[in-house]
């Protein structure tokens, strides 16, 4: 083991550019590549949120009149891509997980420094790729789940483009998710046992199997689909035979194992969170680990709630709604031990706290929206409209966009040594969570009243409910500006954070702050109690 | 102890309280114009107000938690070191499985009330051509003896409209008229990309998929003239893609028809 450790600390080393550069070069360092993944990520994000506010101007008016049609197209298309595989599954899984497991494991670095790197540096040329087809002949037209035959019938260019820059996405996330495995797995430190780690480890190991299990049917989904675009083959065309269904079922395989694979690593970082600024144990460890494990595999089996009303046999629908529906169960338990860790806690309500209790209140809703859609004859009217945009959006930026918050307040000072400014905290908080609800809970009426998505306009009746929602729109888009102002100015003449200004017991927080390249001076320390608060010997 | 569980118990039949009163009084759904509608509305009523218990309670526990265990002005030192309660965690299980299970059989209920689980080739056999596979909707078979009903409509898609095709009469219109309170049964094709045929006043929605025929089946019980509305994207006059349905009354149904009927000529 010392061995090991030795050699990944000088080759580290070796490859070590000093100072700000670092962030720009091919660096092994894992916290070097974690932060790589976290500002590449929120710049995607700003591309992706600059897309939403032209969807929500467009939809001011019920006319079809802010953007050209297939423009509209393009843009929402862009949005959905931009910020579930450059936006959130980066973030959520490699920026946190590159930065926080090998601390967790007890380790010096990742199992395989370079293909983390690797990993890491597909996503850049790939995101860029994909902007680019906008300003070639247009990007692609057919929503981020491309469904056949009309992403064989829309422009070729900006459809290539797009299959080939998720592949290039969907690559690095398969690294990415072997990565995780292995560290997790195999590089412990000695005496550190599975049921001893942070509860984000077992997310990330969750997350990781569904990531290898799943993301290679969507890229043999995706290659199907480009030799049916460029060499006229008919796997999912209908006019040669094909199948648009078959599609759909490879498609959804993927894709909502997807939404796992965006909040169960926020439900890890939450747990983190939760306990230090608490001042508890997490609640219920065990239940936690196999609730965890329960969503892995419950995930792999509820595609096809996607297809409700794609022609599927009545069986089928049954299975698939019941199978949904159980996912409450384990989401649920973790629900309750979370407000469980709140109770009786000493709690300091900053701002990563007031993120995470905002994810914990959104989450709850776009969970419950999520067990009435999995029933099938109540899927059947609101499927494919507002109601199921509000639902998701609860789910993936007031769950997983919450905790990507609430987590940057709560590490910004272990990466950076200073503290963020909590009034500039407060306030992000405050626009972002009234700006969200604001924006998404209307929508909700929308689809339930008739409003389809994917629309550049609508019936007239729905433009008040609309200019409500892109109202709250607004409020998210300038919710940034506090949020950049502090993190740029904390760097500077933030607060001096030391090394462990939450009193916290995981081992990242037993290092200096920033860490060394090494991660600790010395050997990392044996943490049997990532949890242990308001015990005997720690006061 | 005893008075704390009074509170308790105050608090949770005040939480249900308002969710049933809320259930019941705030209407968020459309008109209902099909025998489906009110059935829906039945598992709306029931699913909203379980979930509006789940989030008035759990928003309340959260925020009550917030104030009452709020660390105060320069107090040190950690909360409870309470690691888990073994019988809590089995309730938090057991009751979110059994209300689970509830609300899958209950919608099993209302799915096979709105005609989900009939199997479909076996009353439809006159618009079965031999060869071909005809898809199922949901809501077929709602007056299962009646069949295919008189009035049978083919309902083709393609960007960026509805056409309906009335084989009786030999005319294509752009409006679907349909009367009042009788089974009426579509045959749905799209021409290129999936499209979808919803009304949100009849509460149904099939998507109609080239290369796979479905049928739809519903019952207006309402008169009026209703939006259809494509809920599938299919490029970029999607949101443009709609059409009406005008339920009248049979005479009114039948002059309209004998109006456009070529077969009379």
């Amino acid at each position: 083991m010392t061995i090991l450790i030795d050699k990944q600390a000088k080759v580290k080393e070796s490859f070590q550019p000093k100072g700000f550069l670092r962030y720009f070069s091919f660096s092994l360092d894992h916290k070097v590549i974690g932060i790589q993944y976290l500002v590449c990520g929120f710049l995607f994000y700003l591309v992706g949120g600059t897309l939403a506010s032209a969807i929500r101007i467009e939809l001011i008016s019920p006319l079809s009149d802010f953007l050209p049609r297939d423009v509209y197209n393009q843009i929402l298309t862009l949005h959905g891509t931009i910020m579930i595989f450059l936006w959130i599954v980066p973030v959520v899984n490699g920026a946190f997980g590159n930065y926080l497991i090998p601390f967790y494991v007890g380790a010096r670095d990742m199992a395989f420094p370079r293909l983390n790197a690797v990993a890491f540096w597909l996503i850049p040329p790939s995101g860029l790729m994909l902007i680019a087809s906008y300003f070639i002949e247009g990007a692609s037209q057919s929503g981020w789940t491309a469904y056949p035959p009309l992403s064989i019938t829309t422009p070729q260019s900006g459809q290539i483009i797009w299959i080939l820059s998720v592949l290039l996405l969907g690559g690095s996330s398969i690294f990415g998710g072997i990565n995780f495995i292995v560290t997790i797995l195999k590089l412990r430190r000695p005496g550190l046992k599975l049921m001893n780690l942070p509860m984000y480890c077992w997310a990330m190991l969750g997350t990781s199997i569904l990531v290898v299990l799943s993301t290679p049917v969507l890229a043999g989904t995706l290659i199907l689909l480009s030799f049916d675009i460029v060499a006229h083959t008919g796997f999912f065309n209908p006019a040669l035979g094909g199948n648009v269904v078959v599609y759909q079922h490879l498609f959804w395989f993927y894709s909502h194992p997807a939404v796992y694979i965006m909040v169960l690593p926020a439900f890890g970082l939450v747990s983190e969170i939760l306990p230090i600024h608490c001042r508890k144990p997490l609640f219920g460890y065990t239940t936690m680990v196999f609730s965890i494990m329960g969503i892995v595999i419950l995930g792999l089996v509820v595609w096809a709630h996607h297809m409700f009303t794609s022609g599927t046999p009545p069986w089928m629908r049954l299975f698939f709604t019941i199978a949904t529906a159980f996912i409450a169960v384990p989401t649920g338990i973790k629900f309750f031990n979370w407000v469980a860790t709140m109770w009786g806690g000493k709690i300091s309500l900053n701002s990563a706290m007031l993120f995470s209790c905002g994810f914990i209140i959104n989450f709850v809703f776009g969970g419950i929206t999520g067990v009435a859609l999995a029933q099938v004859p109540f899927d059947i009217h609101v499927h494919d409209t507002y109601f199921v945009v509000a639902h998701f959006h609860y789910i993936v930026y007031g769950g997983s966009v919450f905790v990507i918050f609430s987590s940057i307040y709560h590490w910004y000072p272990k990466v950076v040594g200073k503290l963020l400014n909590e009034t500039l905290g407060y306030l992000h908080f405050a626009l972002t969570f009234i700006g969200f609800n604001l924006c998404f809970a209307p929508q909700h009426w929308l689809g339930l009243n008739g409003m389809p998505r994917r629309v550049a306009e609508y019936d007239p009746q729905f433009q008040f409910v609309n200019q409500i929602s892109s109202l709250g729109a607004l409020f998210m888009a300038i919710s940034t500006i506090p949020f950049l102002i502090n993190v740029f100015i904390s760097i500077k003449k933030g607060k001096i954070a030391g090394n462990n200004p939450w009193n916290g017991l995981t081992p990242e927080w037993l290092t200096t702050s920033p860490p060394p390249v090494e991660n600790w001076e010395g050997e990392a320390p044996l943490v049997n109690e990532p949890y242990g608060y308001g015990k005997d010997y720690h006061s | 102890m005893l008075n704390k569980s009074y509170y308790l118990i105050l608090i949770i039949s005040i939480i249900i309280g308002i969710s049933f009163w809320i259930g019941f009084n705030v209407n968020l759904l459309p008109e209902e114009a099909s025998i489906n509608a009110p059935i829906y509305d039945e598992l709306f009523k029931i699913l909203f107000i379980i979930g509006l218990i789940l989030f008035i309670g759990m928003t309340a526990l959260v925020i009550y938690s917030l104030f009452k265990f709020r660390k105060k002005e320069g107090e040190f030192g950690d909360g409870i070191a309470l690691e888990g309660n073994l019988s809590l965690e089995i309730i938090w299980t057991v009751i979110p499985s059994i209300i689970v299970l509830f609300v899958g059989i209950y919608s099993y209920n209302i799915y096979d009330r709105m005609g989900g689980m009939n199997e479909l080739n076996h009353n439809h056999h006159n618009l079965n051509t031999n060869s071909e596979k005809i898809w199922a909707g949901i809501s077929q078979g709602n007056n299962s003896n009646s069949g295919l009903g008189e009035t049978a409509i083919e309902v083709s898609a393609m960007q960026f409209a509805f056409l309906f095709n009335y084989p009786q009469g030999e005319f294509i219109s752009g409006e679907l008229h349909v009367p009042v309170d009788q089974q009426i049964s579509i045959k749905m094709e799209s021409k290129d990309v999936i499209h979808a045929f919803w009304i949100p006043e009849f509460r149904i929605k099939q998507d109609i998929i080239p290369g796979q025929p479905t049928i739809l089946n519903f019952t207006p019980t309402k008169i009026g003239k209703y939006p259809i509305i494509c809920a599938e994207l299919c490029g970029p006059y999607h949101g443009g893609m709609r059409a009406s349905i005008i339920v009248e009354d049979k005479s009114d149904y039948e002059r309209w028809f004998n109006q456009n009927n070529k077969t009379n000529l």
